[in-house]
């Protein structure tokens, strides 16, 4: 296959990449599944560095007042532990998930707008590198901004680790704050994740659009497959949380910097504003992080049971309603921050809601697998260990709308139970059931189901020995956030197993990291359909062509490509239709040879040039009293001015005298023809 | 090879109906709405609270100067319109001159805005950095400004590209229709900023 298309000369800062393939053809693509391929490799790396700071946190309480962190190390790692998982793991690796299969699954050739989708991964990873980039340039002095702080400045900050953000994920003020966290690392935090944040908002914006306009001819609504109805919901929930933190953080950022008094009670600015403000954001956030899971079991489920999704359009409401009342439940993380008691009964009311929503999903995939044949492959193994597991992290949840029990667990580690076991054995579980599902669709291979298998359940025993011991270390008293415990208290021997466990996990993880790598080169090939699937992903070669479908698909039905090969006899069972080997030739035939020109989305330079301004910006802020400071700013803008000006001057749609047409067709593609 | 054309293009047609970009600005729009909404709550919140430190907001507005220059923002939003009609027509160079009108009165109420925080340091003494209510005031109506600051740097581009094109094109990726759509919900905040934040503030009891 040869690219080819005609260029005319334009006002262009740079001109139009023409690579596709090699090191610049990955920096300049504007092509749905590579953006996705490396949002999965940073987000996996994120996951190891966010890992090992796990093990260093499990070393440190093994033991009773152990020695190996110091307090402000013990800070600093839970708190890059816990950012770095939400936002630089499993966020992003939704988002690869959601930009590879997205498209391909309404049957469309790329996103609504490529080249926004290049620079939301390329604001996401700079974001990710600035935030890290603390660990070099941290200072333990004062914010420069901020006069006459004399703050609490502790000298084992300054260790390399010590001098990370130590403020924890959800930053509470004033601990945050300039007076209480004087060195610059909150602020690298702060504007680490309001970059992170603007990556995300743009990608919402790009997948909204794109489930609304893009579908294949007959992809209704009612007909798109549930991963797609979570991409959906997630994406409205970004939409609607992210403005909010991001005032949030702004405050927090400008009271640092710029002396503003937004949670400084001494002059009467209010913390708890900043607990409401984080909380509204925070628990939408929480489904934002299970949703894109609970969606890739919803399509693992039935394919293993081959039987179809129990009740579809009740698990799309219900993630509809998940969503909803996800912004009706925040303040049940302040019950003990003070708020009256009718917020407090209302909050505890709320909870107790979305626990139905919750469960009506849970049986739908229980009735999926009821009366299914089952086959317990790999992928399939971790949707029904995600089943599992998230049964017992969302009854514990339900635990904690009820007020007086939930003053008990506050800030113990029953909490930190609950939430690893809807995040780790939830999200985590769902994550690997689709890495297993979906590699051979990126790779043409499969990834080798005994090392798969060995991979599940180390990680399965891991993970319960780590967590399920926190539930009764919490219900003893166990304080979280806490460097140490003394001997007396009888923590030690649970202490011990949860540590344990944490490196059977890494094990796992390893397991995991060796069957990717080896796979990828020496894996069984899949060949085409290797699972039997339902869904018009599917009906492409292994793996994907660039152009991603030879002809457009029209889609008749919900599981368009199941009913392509099934038919039902009298009974309702499923029976091959005799033409079904023949349609699947067809349809690979055209994958393989698409029988008209293809527009593809253009590579482009100025995505990765205008988020490379966004770092600048933000040192800059942080250094803002500094020459040095104020000429990062200067040179920021100046970097996301031009890039912006020279992206609005490049055209959308490149001449192509083929079959030249005047109509317009607005979405970022430009004409390369695929030569068959 | 016409038949070829017509098959390829049906993986772009749009399944509502709207442009995507149209699509993509509303809902961008949407999310905005929230952040103005934050900053608003933000500012109800801390201007009503006693025992700050003195001015607060509502002391030194210049109610007066502020209907200048939010008019000078209204009618932006007419000449806004007049552009759009004016491309409809095709009548390239009015539309240039609309454009210009626009970006002119947005700069308007971007000069006032820079004199009325002037002011208000140097004469009123309110600074960021004097009471919470006056460092919320400060965020949101320097954000509403830094919006206002986009959209008249989105105009002057459109108007470039026109004198340079010698038209303007609805399939070039900035179209006018979006600057528009863009431009009077920054308007349309301002109407709601105007009216909660400054006619119906209210001070402390005690106080004025």
């Amino acid at each position: 296959m040869t690219a080819t298309a005609e260029r005319r000369p334009a006002t262009t800062i740079f001109r139009r990449p023409r690579s596709t393939t090699g090191f610049w053809g990955w920096i300049t693509t504007a092509d749905h599944k590579k953006i996705g391929i490396m949002y999965g490799y940073a987000a996996f790396i994120f996951f190891l560095v966010g890992g090992l700071e796990a093990l260093l946190l499990r070393i440190q309480l093994s033991a009773a007042d152990s020695t190996f962190l110091t307090a402000a190390e013990y800070n600093a790692a839970f708190t890059m532990h816990g950012t770095t998982m939400v936002f630089l793991f499993v966020m992003p690796i939704s988002a690869a998930f959601i930009n590879y299969l997205l498209p391909l699954m309404i049957g469309a050739r790329d996103v609504a707008f490529p080249r926004m989708n290049a620079l939301s991964w390329w604001i996401f990873l700079f974001a990710g590198i600035f935030l890290y980039s603390v660990l070099v340039f941290s200072d333990p002095a004062a914010p420069a901004g901020v006069e006459g702080v004399s703050g609490n400045l502790d000298p084992s900050d300054n260790t390399i680790l010590g001098g990370m953000p130590d403020g924890g994920w959800f930053g509470y003020q004033p601990n945050a704050g300039p007076f209480y966290s004087p060195g610059t690392a909150m602020d690298y935090w702060a504007l680490g994740v309001q970059f992170l944040g603007l990556a995300s908002l743009i990608s919402s914006v790009n997948f909204i659009v794109t489930i609304f306009n893009m579908r294949a001819l007959g992809m209704r609504l009612l007909r798109m497959p549930v991963f797609v109805w979570m991409s959906l919901v997630v994406a409205l929930l970004l939409l609607f949380s992210l403005p909010i933190i991001a005032i949030a953080l702004f405050m927090v950022t400008f009271d640092r910097q710029f002396g503003s008094l937004f949670f400084v009670a001494e002059a009467g600015g209010d913390p708890v504003l900043w607990q409401h403000l984080f909380w509204l954001f925070g628990h939408p956030e929480v489904y934002i992080l299970i949703l894109p899971a609970m969606g890739i079991v919803s399509e693992v489920l039935p394919v293993f049971s081959k039987k179809p999704l129990f009740g579809y359009a009740a698990v799309v409401f219900a993630g509809a309603a998940i969503a909803f009342l996800g912004f009706g439940v925040w303040a049940h993380h302040m019950f003990s921050s003070g708020i009256s008691p009718v917020a407090q009964a209302a909050f505890g009311l709320s909870t107790m809601t979305i626990a139905v929503p919750t469960g009506v999903k849970i049986f739908n995939w229980m009735g999926t697998m009821w009366g299914g044949r089952l086959k317990l492959t790999t992928p399939m193994l971790f949707a029904i260990g995600f089943v599992a597991m998230f049964v017992i992290g969302g009854l514990s949840g339900v635990t904690h709308a009820v007020v007086p029990s939930d003053w008990q667990q506050t800030d113990t580690y029953y909490i930190v139970a609950h939430f690893h076991y809807v995040l780790f054995g939830g999200a985590v579980f769902g994550i690997f059931s689709g890495l297993y599902y979906w590699f051979p669709k990126i790779t043409g291979r499969l990834l080798n189901d005994k090392l798969g298998k060995v991979n599940f359940w180390t990680m399965f025993a891991g993970f319960n020995l780590t967590f399920a011991p926190m539930h009764w270390l919490g219900l003893q008293g166990m304080v979280r956030r806490t460097a140490y415990y003394p001997p007396e208290a009888g923590f030690d021997f649970w202490n011990l197993v949860a540590t344990v466990g944490a490196f059977i996990i890494a094990a796992g993880v390893l397991i995991f990291m060796f069957n990717w790598w080896r796979s990828k080169k020496h894996g069984e090939p899949s060949g085409v359909d290797p699972w039997d699937a339902r869904t018009v992903e599917w009906t492409t070669p292994n793996p994907t062509p660039e152009y991603n479908f030879g002809v457009a698909p029209t889609v008749t039905s919900l599981d368009d490509f199941w009913h392509k090969k099934y038919a039902e006899d009298s009974e309702g069972r499923p029976v091959r239709r005799p033409e079904a080997e023949e349609t699947i030739d067809d349809l690979m035939e055209t994958g393989v040879n698409p029988p008209h020109p293809i527009h593809l989305p253009a590579p482009s330079y100025y995505p990765i040039l205008l988020a490379a301004g966004i770092p600048l910006v933000g040192w800059g802020i942080i250094y803002h009293t500094s020459f040095v400071g104020k000429l990062l700013i200067l040179i920021g803008v100046l970097v996301i001015a031009s890039a912006a000006f020279g992206w609005s001057m490049e055209p959308l749609e490149e001449p192509h005298d083929e079959h030249d047409d005047s109509e317009p067709s607005g979405d970022g593609y430009s004409s390369a023809e695929v030569d068959s | 090879m016409e038949a070829a054309a017509a098959m390829d293009h049906h993986d772009q047609h749009e399944s509502t109906g709207i442009d995507h970009r149209k699509l993509g600005m509303w809902v961008f729009l949407s999310s905005e709405f929230l952040f103005f909404g934050a900053l608003i709550t933000n500012y109800l919140l801390y201007q009503g609270q006693p025992g700050f430190t003195r001015p607060y907001p509502a002391e030194i507005y210049d109610i007066p100067f502020t209907s200048f220059s939010s008019f000078a923002l209204l009618m932006s939003s007419l000449t806004m319109v007049l552009a759009h009609n004016a491309l409809a027509r095709h009548d390239q160079h009015a539309t240039r001159t609309w454009l210009l009108a626009t970006a002119m009165l947005g700069s308007v109420f971007l000069g006032g805005q820079v004199f009325e925080f002037t002011e208000f340091v140097t004469v009123g003494g309110m600074k960021l950095t004097t009471n919470p209510a006056a460092s919320a005031f400060f965020l949101l109506t320097g954000f509403h400004g830094f919006h206002v600051l986009l959209g008249v740097l989105m105009l002057l581009t459109l108007y470039g590209i026109s004198r340079r094109q010698g038209e303007l094109s609805e399939a070039s990726g900035l179209n006018l229709e979006l600057v528009g759509l863009y431009w009077h919900f920054v308007d349309i905040i301002w109407i709601v900023i105007f009216t909660v934040v400054y006619l119906l503030a209210s001070v402390p009891a005690g106080i004025g």
